[in-house]
């Protein structure tokens, strides 16, 4: 017997569900801290903003639901391929556990920025490239979820989501440089690797504390539903 | 921030609906998930 860390042990369902189990209750506890402690910063540490008064605040929201939206779709598309190329089941089940959160997280994105227009733009919704290219995320989503609800054979239909999941991903690099290709009322990116913020030290710590309390989130979520396909399928 | 009072602090400088209405949708959204989520685990035990 060989004593080499067993690398695929965690890729069967049965081993992983327990696991997934557990890691989703730390998430989902993670998560209701970081979102009280997210809201407390927001709402009582971070000052009014000098251009647009309170209505900023939904920044706390719409801004890590946005980046949610397109991290949760690269990693949906990754399960997707991984699950197409090496045929494990595992992995087509975590591209279908993540596509309900993701679509959840661009419908928040668009709500929140329709309801930051209209204030700050005076419009709730404007056909430009920002807008028009997270709503075609949405679709996606939905397409996905659609195509693999109407398919029985649970493993055609693992494949066919796959395919369509991977043709989508070349939409999040659109969505992402959008505001730089185009010109749109969308304004750029809030937070750069590569630029020191330009917001108020509160207002980022808030956003932080809430986009990482959207990812715990994800997380607890996604794996109480692999964990509901695993069941279903068995 | 520090409110001078409740009511201020829900008014959000006169923009309340655009705030609150973002909040309310958002965990109205989570919270819908949480419950279809536990109810398809229990489904998925029986």
């Amino acid at each position: 017997m060989s004593t080499a860390i067993r690398w695929f042990w965690f890729a069967s369902p049965q081993t992983f569900y327990p696991l997934a189990g557990a890691i989703a209750r730390v998430s989902a506890v993670g998560a209701a801290l970081l979102v009280a402690a997210g809201l407390y910063v927001g709402f009582f540490v971070a000052p009014t903003d000098a251009q647009q008064g309170e209505v900023y605040r939904v920044i706390f929201i719409h801004v890590p639901a946005a980046w949610m939206s397109m991290f949760l779709y690269v990693v949906m598309a990754f399960w997707a391929a991984i699950g197409l190329a090496f045929n494990t089941r595992l992995s087509a089940m975590m591209a279908s556990a993540i596509a309900p959160t993701g679509a959840l997280f661009t419908f928040v994105a668009l709500w929140t920025g329709a309801l930051w227009g209209r204030p700050t733009w005076g419009t709730y919704w404007v056909w430009d490239a920002r807008l028009t290219s997270e709503l075609i995320l949405l679709f996606l989503y939905l397409g996905f979820m659609a195509l693999q609800a109407a398919i029985d054979d649970a493993r055609r239909a693992d494949r066919a989501g796959a395919v369509l999941a991977i043709v989508g991903v070349v939409n999040v690099p659109i969505i992402y440089y959008s505001v730089q290709w185009w010109n749109t009322l969308h304004q750029g990116a809030s937070v750069s690797l590569t630029r020191a913020p330009s917001m108020a030290s509160t207002m980022l710590a808030g956003m932080l504390l809430m986009a990482l309390a959207f990812w715990l989130y994800s997380i607890a979520a996604t794996l109480a539903r692999v964990r509901c396909i695993i069941r279903e399928r068995a | 921030m520090s409110w001078g009072s409740w009511g201020e602090f829900w008014a959000m400088g006169g923009k309340g609906f655009f705030v609150w209405g973002s909040y309310a949708v958002t965990f109205a959204c989570l919270a819908l998930e949480v419950y279809f989520l536990r109810r398809r685990s229990r489904e998925a035990k029986t």
